[in-house]
C-alpha cells in the first residue's frame, strides 16, 4: 500500500476549511497530510489550541506510558510518526519496540496483534487509510471478532484497530473510504468514532482500555480541528463507549449523525435556525454498541429524524438508524425517517468529492423534506398523504 | 564522444543502497528429505519405542474419529491418518511453555500434546468452536481459515520475546495453506522480527483434490524460507524420530534467539480430505498403495523388528501400545456417545465481555422462546431436529 499518494492540495485545504471543523474556535491546518507533526511542534510554541490529532497522540502516549502490555503498530508509525503524525515521538519515548514500524501488510499487522493479544498484550493498530485496511479484514472477522466467543471467553482481543477513514481531505482513490458498515455487520466488535477533541482522546483510551476489540475510526478532515477546551495538561475522560452525546438541543427534529458529519449537522443546525426550526443533533459517538436510548429519546421528543452520513446510503449505517428509530419511535414520528448519505458510488476522484460528501444544503433539504405542513402531498400528487400528518403529534410541540 | 566514452568518466558500481541482507546458503534446505529409520543411524531405542506408542494411538485415534463421524457423533472429521509421525513429532518437540498452533487436521498434535480428546474434537462435534481452553492448554484454537493462524504464532511469539519469556510457538500448515497470503506475510513478520516460531508445513499432496504440482513451482516448499530469510529444513514426514529431531532442533535453536525455521515434512494423507469427500475423483490406488508402504506406522515397526525391539523375548512393545490405543478408543467413543451439554442461551455469553443492550434483548428473546418450547413440551436444549437432519450433520466443515 502507498504512503505517499495521499498529499492534499491547496484547494482540498480550502475545501477543509469550508467543512468548519466542530471542535476549534480556528478551521484546520492549511497544511496537507505531511504537515501536521510539524504543526503540532509549532503549535505547542503558540499555544494554539490542540488539534484531534494532537488528542489522539496525547491519548497514546498515555496509554503507553501507563500499562505495559500496550504497544502500537502499523506502517510508519516509528521514526516518521506516522502520515498523519498521530504516533509523533512515541517511538524516541517508548522505542521501537512498543512503537513498531512493521513490514507492509496489514493482515499480518492484525494477525501478529491477535497473537501478542492471546500472550496478554493490548496492540494499538495502526491502518493506514481506511482503504489499506481491507487487506486485514479476514483476520478481522475470521479471528478478532471471533476470539473471545470461540474460546467462551479464555482468549480476549484487546485490540484496538485505528483507521483514518471517510473523505474531504482532497485525496486520490482509496484514501476516503467511510467503511464503518462492514465493521457495523461484523458481530463481536465495537465501532467507535469521535467527532471532538475531547472524545478523541477520551475515546481512544476507553477503547484500548477496553477487553474487547475496538474499530476506532478517526475522521481523516477532523485531525486538525481544534478545541480551546481541552490540552495535553488536562485530558478529559468521557463516559464509557456506547454513549451518544447530544451536541445540541433542539425541539424540531433530531439530526443522528456521527464522526466527520457532525460538524455538517451543527452547521446545518445553525443555518436551519434562521428558519425557525431548532434542530437536536446526536453525535452517536459509537455506532457498535448503539446508544438506543439517547436516539430514542431524542426522536421521541423531536418527531422527527434524519440520519447524517458519508458512506454510501444503500445498506449503510444509515439504513440500521433509520430502521431502528421507526421501531422504536413509530407512534411519535411525524415523516419518515429520511437519510442523507453519500451516493451509491465508489468514491469519487478529489475534484469532484465535493459532490458526493452530504453538506448543509443536503441536510437542509432534508429537514425540509419532513412533511411539515399538514397538508403536505407529494408531488406527483399521486397519494393522498396530507390526511394522515400531523394527527399523531404526541410526539413534540411546535410543529408548523 | 559519449560520456561513457570519455576516460575515467564511468565506473560500474552497484546502486549505491544496496547489499545483500544476508546470505541465503546457509538458508537452503536440503537436497532430499532428511531420514533417519531404516538408515543405520544411531538411535535412542527408548525413543523410538515412545514414537512407535504415539504412532500407534494416534492411529487408532484417526480410525476411531472416522467412525464416530459415520456414527454421526462428529459433524465431519479431517483424517490425519499417515501423517502421525508429524502430528505426534510436532506435540513432542515443544517445551511445556511453548505454544502450538494447529490447524483443524491437527487434532492429534493436540490430543499428543495432552488435551483431552473429546475436548480437542469439540469444534468438530460442532458443540462449540473449541473445547478447551487455548492459554491452559498452550494450544491455540483448531484453526479453519488456512493459514491464518501463523501470524498468530509470529505475534505470539514476538510478545513473549517481548516480556522477557523464552516460549517458542510452533505453527502448523499444509501445503495448500502455503499458497495463502497469511503464509508469506507471517513468514515475512517472523524473519523481520526473528521471532522464536517454527512454521511446520506437512505437505501431504493434496489440498482437497489439488495436487502439489498444481500449487507450487518452488523447487520444494521448505525452499520458499530462502526468500524471507529464514532457514528452511526438508524431512521425511513419515519418518518419526527424523521429524522429532529436526522439529527439536528448530525450537531449540528458536528458543536460543537463533531466529524462525519453516520446515517441510512430506507425507501422504492416506484417506481423503474429509469423510465427505471422495478421494478416488483425484488420485489412483496405486499412489496410495506406494505411500501405504512408506506409511510412518509400517516405518516404525521395520525399525523396531530389525532391531528385535518388538514382541518376542519377553517384550510386547507392540501387545502394550495396541491395548493402549484401544483402551484410549473404548473411552473416547464412550464419551462421545453421551450427548454434549448444549445451553443455547450461552451464544450471547461471550461475544463481548459485557453485553451490549441489542444483545441482551437477543438473549432475552431467545430465552423466552426456549422457555416457550419447554412449556409445550419440547427439550428446550435447543437441539432443534432440523439442524440435526439437514445441518451440522451434512456440512463439508473444514
Amino acid at each position: 500500500m502507498s504512503t505517499a499518494t495521499s498529499g492534499a492540495s491547496p484547494a482540498a485545504a480550502a475545501r477543509q476549511d469550508a467543512q468548519r471543523p466542530y471542535a476549534g474556535g480556528e478551521s484546520g491546518s492549511t497544511g496537507g497530510v505531511d504537515a501536521p507533526g510539524g504543526e503540532q511542534r509549532s503549535a505547542a510554541r503558540s499555544r494554539k489550541p490542540a488539534t484531534m490529532a494532537q488528542a489522539l497522540n496525547r491519548a497514546l502516549h498515555d496509554a503507553l506510558a501507563e500499562d505495559p502490555d500496550v504497544l502500537v503498530l502499523g506502517e510508519d508509525v516509528g521514526t516518521l510518526g506516522g502520515v498523519f503524525r498521530v504516533t509523533d515521538g512515541l517511538a524516541a519515548q517508548f522505542g521501537a519496540e512498543r512503537c513498531a514500524d512493521t513490514p507492509l501488510a496489514e493482515a499480518g499487522i492484525l494477525g501478529t496483534a491477535v497473537g501478542m493479544a492471546m500472550y496478554g498484550m493490548r496492540p494499538v493498530v495502526e491502518m493506514q487509510f481506511d482503504a489499506f485496511a481491507y487487506p486485514a479484514f479476514e483476520q478481522l472477522v475470521s479471528h478478532v471478532a471471533r476470539m473471545r466467543n470461540r474460546t467462551r471467553g479464555a482468549l480476549p482481543m484487546p485490540i484496538t484497530v485505528r483507521v483514518p477513514y471517510g473523505g474531504g481531505i482532497g485525496g486520490v482513490e482509496h484514501h476516503s473510504d467511510s467503511s464503518e458498515a462492514y465493521y457495523m455487520a461484523t458481530p463481536g466488535l465495537h465501532v467507535v468514532t469521535p467527532a471532538t477533541v475531547e472524545d478523541a482522546y477520551g475515546l481512544l483510551r476507553e477503547s484500548i482500555a477496553s477487553d474487547d476489540p475496538v474499530i476506532f475510526l478517526e475522521p481523516k478532515r477532523l485531525y486538525w480541528g481544534r478545541s480551546a477546551d481541552w490540552s495535553p495538561e488536562r485530558p478529559a475522560p468521557v463516559p464509557g463507549i456506547g454513549r451518544a452525546a447530544v451536541r445540541r438541543s433542539g425541539t424540531s427534529a433530531t439530526l443522528i449523525t456521527y464522526g466527520p458529519s457532525v460538524p455538517v449537522c451543527l452547521a446545518a443546525a445553525e443555518a436551519a435556525r434562521e428558519d425557525g426550526l431548532e434542530l437536536e443533533v446526536v453525535d452517536l459517538r459509537s455506532l457498535v454498541p448503539f446508544d438506543e436510548e439517547t436516539v430514542t429519546a431524542s426522536v421521541r421528543r423531536t418527531g422527527r429524524a434524519v440520519v447524517v452520513h458519508e458512506s454510501a446510503g444503500f445498506a449503510g449505517p444509515g439504513a440500521e438508524l433509520a430502521a431502528r428509530v421507526s421501531e422504536r419511535c413509530f407512534h411519535y414520528l411525524e415523516a419518515p425517517v429520511l437519510r442523507v448519505a453519500g451516493f451509491d458510488i465508489p468514491y469519487p476522484p478529489p475534484m469532484l468529492e465535493r459532490h458526493h460528501l452530504p453538506d448543509v444544503e443536503r441536510v437542509l433539504d432534508a429537514v425540509a423534506r419532513l412533511q411539515w405542513e399538514s397538508d403536505w402531498v407529494p408531488e406527483d400528487g399521486t397519494v393522498g398523504g396530507g390526511s394522515t400528518v400531523g394527527v399523531a403529534g404526541r410526539g413534540r410541540g411546535g410543529a408548523r | 564522444m559519449t560520456v561513457i566514452e570519455q576516460a575515467g568518466a564511468y565506473r560500474p558500481a552497484p546502486p549505491p543502497a544496496w547489499r545483500p541482507l544476508c546470505d541465503p546458503a546457509p538458508l537452503l534446505p536440503e537436497e532430499e528429505p532428511h531420514r533417519l529409520l531404516g538408515t543405520g543411524a544411531e538411535l535412542d531405542e527408548g525413543l523410538l519405542v515412545r514414537l512407535y506408542e504415539q504412532v500407534v494411538l494416534g492411529r487408532r485415534f484417526n480410525e476411531q474419529a472416522t467412525a464416530l463421524t459415520k456414527q454421526g457423533r462428529l459433524a465431519v472429521y479431517p483424517s490425519s491418518a499417515g501423517q502421525e509421525a508429524a502430528q505426534v513429532g510436532a506435540a513432542l518437540a515443544l517445551g511445556e511453555r511453548d505454544w502450538l498452533f494447529p490447524s483443524y487436521r491437527d487434532t492429534l498434535a493436540a490430543v499428543a500434546r495432552g488435551l483431552d480428546p473429546v475436548a480437542v474434537l469439540s469444534l468438530l462435534r460442532g458443540d462449540w468452536h473449541s473445547g478447551y481452553d487455548p492459554k491452559a492448554a498452550r494450544v491455540a484454537p483448531l484453526c479453519t481459515p488456512l493459514a491464518t493462524q501463523l501470524p498468530h504464532a509470529v505475534g505470539l511469539a514476538h510478545a513473549a520475546r517481548l516480556k522477557g519469556d523464552d516460549v517458542v510457538a510452533l505453527a502448523m500448515v499444509g501445503d495448500g495453506g502455503t499458497s495463502e497470503g497469511d503464509f508469506h506475510e507471517a513468514l515475512n513478520f517472523a524473519s523481520v522480527w526473528r521471532a522464536p516460531v517454527v512454521f511446520l508445513v506437512q505437505n501431504n499432496g493434496f489440498a482437497i483434490s489439488v495436487p502439489l504440482a498444481k500449487q507450487s513451482a518452488a523447487p520444494s516448499l521448505a525452499h520458499k524460507a530462502v526468500g524471507y530469510g529464514l532457514r528452511g529444513r526438508l524431512v521425511d514426514g513419515n519418518d518419526a524420530p527424523a521429524v522429532l529431531e529436526v522439529l527439536t532442533e528448530s525450537v531449540e535453536r528458536a528458543r536460543e534467539g537463533g531466529g524462525p525455521t519453516l520446515v517441510e515434512a512430506v507425507t501422504y494423507r492416506l484417506e481423503a480430505h474429509t469423510n465427505a469427500d471422495d478421494a478416488t475423483r483425484y488420485r489412483s490406488g496405486s499412489e496410495v498403495s506406494a505411500w501405504r508402504e512408506h506409511d510412518p506406522l509400517a516405518l516404525l515397526e521395520r525399525e523396531l523388528g530389525a532391531r528385535g525391539l518388538l514382541d518376542g523375548a519377553g517384550a510386547r512393545v507392540a501387545a502394550d501400545a495396541e491395548e493402549a490405543a484401544e483402551r484410549m478408543a473404548s473411552g473416547l467413543r464412550e464419551r462421545m456417545r453421551e450427548e454434549p451439554e448444549l445451553d443455547p442461551a450461552a451464544l450471547f455469553d461471550h461475544v463481548f465481555a459485557d453485553g451490549t443492550a441489542q444483545l441482551r434483548e437477543q438473549s432475552a428473546q431467545l430465552r423466552a422462546e426456549l422457555a416457550a418450547a419447554a412449556e409445550d413440551g419440547g427439550t428446550g436444549d435447543g437441539s432443534a431436529e432440523p439442524l440435526k437432519d439437514g445441518g451440522a450433520r451434512e456440512r463439508e466443515g473444514a
